[in-house]
């Protein structure tokens, strides 16, 4: 029986864009991170070029959301109310690729810290990790216009990801991104029409495309996860077939979306059918970045030290370029 | 794959004698086409059109049963990506055993698996399937725990021993049970043999697609057709590739030695990157996965994304609509209202939740649609909202004479207050995250 592996090739290419800035770069890193650059459907070596590996982000605080979990603060309960400590932490015991500093304490309602104290942070943990950051804000507009203007000022040159703008709310902060030579964020809600306009207002505005990273707002597993699914598949197969407003590496948010719903927190007593509450847990993040994984995202922002391990081993088990068997 | 009208015309007499009660040759293909006639309506057909267009309304991933009265149904399914239409049969769920644990240990085993269930937003969530493997000396172990099973529970079985004579008698034990036999050897006509005289399907394994392909076509043309299959893979990245270019050639190229559901059995030490294995052979193509142990954690991770992934996505899933506490509320406490798209419901409970606040959420049925869709649909209406309201007694319930309806809907809070009299209508904010400062904005009760 003859057997003819049926290939699909496609016209459009996925952005490749770098994350991070060296010292000849203008930057401090030690490296850059670079996602983006697919070819082919996510993990399809067999059919097209996948240049870069997806990458594994944990995320550091400026104010630990109260509904942190408990078991998460064991790993890092010395250093919780450090991001820069945490920072380190995540890197040099957890392995994460990326870090993602929070800040939605600047928040007005959620302690209204300073735009002066967030920068301070950024700083801080600029200067105690050396792999690329992102930073992550909220949605005060006003507030968080401030704040990021300010971060995208005292790190100039650090090629941050500034995470995020939406259509209701981009000309300030892209425009900020743009004169300090940082990497933008452009999250939508669930809509590939909505995420295609954002992209198109932000190059209208002359930002570099290479510079635009998608996030398509993660519903986590039980809470819209099969939305986020399909919404960034079709986001892939309409950027892989040639339309380049939408052909842009994604971002998701396993991390924050998985450890506030009540599978994470409620405990095995209340309900004996759920199981063990760690391992739920863990097991909830790990099935949220996996599912989105085959799906198109290329950067995670995850939580659980355990969950990251195990996410970044499959990466790397899945990240096989070469053809057949 | 299917055939277009004008491919289903050339195969006709083309004589327009009207004999199949439709004018011409032409008009009848059509139909043909459209599945609005069968091809046994014309008296004239050859047989070579009835060769073709059989095989060309075969499903070309076939549907195969396991088990007996409560059997699991897979395969069947007709596309690459869930959005272009849906995925129609759930992964099945099976959790191994094995025969030299001893049928001390199995039996409470059993027991527990088969009691165990999730209640998720109205569908009741469990593994399908047990996976019996014989790995111990005696064949009594093997026989005794298939006994165990087929006592204690109405799962349906799969079979994994390499001695035939063994399977022969195992078989013997689960007569219109249906159950599937795990090959993990070459196919030899005995095999297919002993299949077709039990009832059972063949699971195939293979290390290459050729080898695959061969031992389909063998099974087949010796008239087994209840096949699944196992392509064996070096970790999770072949398997995500193998898995797409089986599907793909069923899908795309009609290529029959693939059109069967596939099938993966998973041995993993670590649970976590079991997990990982286990969520991507959900989403990308396994229809049957046997997990190596049971963990009531991880099953809820799984039985979740099974459910996630296998929504069809023209269709939302719906919560119940009735009066869901939040926290621990009183006759006092404030009330929300919003619909029964599940989604809806999980967010809007979530954020009151988060706020701190114990209240009552009012989830009325707008056929699962969201707040906006249903208010543009009329479903989400004043009037609708407060027949709800009367319907269930709810005013007999609660002291609390405010009601938050969704910002979002905020035109339907005067004909609200005019169906529902006695009640002050407060219009809440138009995203749920911004709940928790909604709340302590403005004065609920």
């Amino acid at each position: 029986m003859t057997f003819e592996i049926p290939e699909e090739t496609h016209a459009g290419k996925v952005m490749e864009v770098t994350l991070g800035a060296t010292p000849d770069q203008g930057g401090t890193r030690s490296h850059t991170v670079k996602i983006g650059g697919s070819t082919s459907s996510p993990f399809h070596f067999f059919e097209g070029e996948h240049p870069h590996s997806p990458v594994v982000a944990m995320e550091v605080f400026d104010q630990v959301p109260a509904k942190y979990p408990d078991f998460l603060r064991n790993y890092c309960r010395d250093v919780i109310d450090q991001p820069a400590a945490m920072a380190k932490k995540c890197v040099a015991e957890y392995g994460a690729e990326l870090i993602s500093v929070r800040l939605e304490g600047t928040h007005p309602e959620k302690g209204n810290r300073s735009v002066e104290e967030a920068a301070e942070i950024v700083k801080h943990v600029l200067e105690s990790v050396s792999v690329p950051i992102i930073v992550t804000g909220h949605s005060h507009f006003e507030k968080n216009n401030e704040v990021m203007k300010k971060v995208c000022e005292v790190s100039a040159g650090e090629n941050c990801l500034i995470n995020y703008v939406e259509t209701d709310n981009y000309k300030t902060i892209a425009a900020a991104c743009l004169a300090y030579k940082h990497t933008l964020v452009a999250q939508s809600p669930i809509d590939v029409n909505l995420a295609k306009q954002l992209n198109i207002l932000l190059t209208e505005m002359n930002f570099p495309a290479e510079k635009i990273v998608m996030d398509p707002l993660t519903g986590t597993l039980g809470y819209g996860l099969e939305y986020t699914y399909s919404i960034m598949e079709r986001i892939r197969n309409d950027g892989l077939a040639g339309d380049k407003m939408l052909a842009f590496p994604m971002l998701i948010n396993p991390g924050y979306e998985t450890f506030r719903v009540k599978e994470t927190r409620a405990a095995e007593k209340d309900y004996p059918e759920w199981g063990d509450l760690e391992a739920r847990g863990i097991y909830w993040e790990i099935s949220t970045s996996m599912s989105l994984l085959v799906a198109g995202a290329e950067l995670l922002i995850m939580y659980h030290p355990q969950a990251v391990d195990a996410v970044k081993k499959k990466i790397k088990e899945m990240f096989v370029p070469k053809k057949g068997n | 794959m299917a055939l277009s009208g004008l491919d289903i015309f050339k195969l006709l007499p083309k004589t327009n004698c009207g004999d199949c009660g439709v004018p011409t040759c032409m008009a009848f293909a059509m139909k043909l086409a459209q599945k609005k006639a069968e091809l046994s309506e014309c008296p004239h057909a050859s047989e070579e059109a009835k060769a073709t267009l059989g095989a060309a309304s075969e499903p070309p991933i076939r549907l195969v049963k396991i088990g007996g009265q409560s059997s699991l149904e897979v395969g069947n399914e007709t596309v690459m990506f869930r959005h272009e239409k849906t995925f129609y049969h759930p992964t099945g769920i099976a959790i191994e055993l094995r025969a030299s644990e001893g049928q001390e240990k199995l039996l409470p085993k059993i027991k527990e698996i088969e009691k165990h269930k999730v209640e998720r937003v109205g569908e009741e969530l469990k593994t399908d399937l047990f996976f019996v493997t014989q790995d111990s000396q005696d064949k009594k172990d093997f026989l005794g725990a298939i006994n165990l099973v087929k006592q204690n529970s109405a799962k349906g079985i799969i079979l994994y021993c390499q001695d035939r004579a063994t399977l022969k008698e195992a078989l013997g034990l689960l007569k219109d049970d249906r159950p599937a036999i795990f090959l993990q050897k070459e196919l030899e006509d005995a095999d297919i043999e002993l299949a077709k005289t039990n009832q059972a399907s063949l699971i195939l394994t293979a290390e290459s697609f050729e080898e695959l392909a061969a031992q389909t076509e063998k099974a087949r043309s010796a008239g087994l057709n209840d096949l699944l299959l196992n392509l064996e893979s070096k970790g999770v990245g072949h398997h995500l590739l193998h898995n797409t270019i089986l599907r793909r050639s069923a899908l795309k190229k009609n290529f029959k030695p693939f059109g069967y559901p596939l099938f993966s059995r998973i041995q993993i030490k670590d649970d976590f990157e079991l997990a990982a294995n286990a969520s991507i052979f959900l989403c990308k193509y396994d229809s049957v996965i046997v997990l190596p142990r049971y963990d009531k954690a991880l099953l809820y991770a799984l039985f979740t994304l099974r459910q996630n992934i296998y929504t069809d996505p023209q269709k939302p899933i719906q919560v119940d609509p009735k009066v869901y506490p939040i926290g621990d509320p009183t006759p006092e406490s404030p009330v929300f209202v919003t619909t029964n798209f599940s989604l809806t419901y999980f967010i809007v409970s979530g954020e009151i939740e988060n706020s701190g606040l114990s209240a009552h959420l009012v989830v009325t049925d707008t056929e699962g649609q969201s707040v906006l869709t249903a208010w543009a649909a009329g479903k989400f209406v004043g009037e609708k909202v407060a027949k709800f309201i009367k319907d269930i007694k709810f005013e007999q319930q609660v002291k609390t004479r405010k009601i938050v309806i969704p910002g979002f809907a905020s035109q339907i809070s005067g004909d609200l207050e005019e169906h529902l009299p006695g009640w002050e209508v407060i219009v809440g904010c138009q995203e749920a995250s911004d709940i928790p400062s909604f709340v302590k904005k403005v004065k609920l009760t």
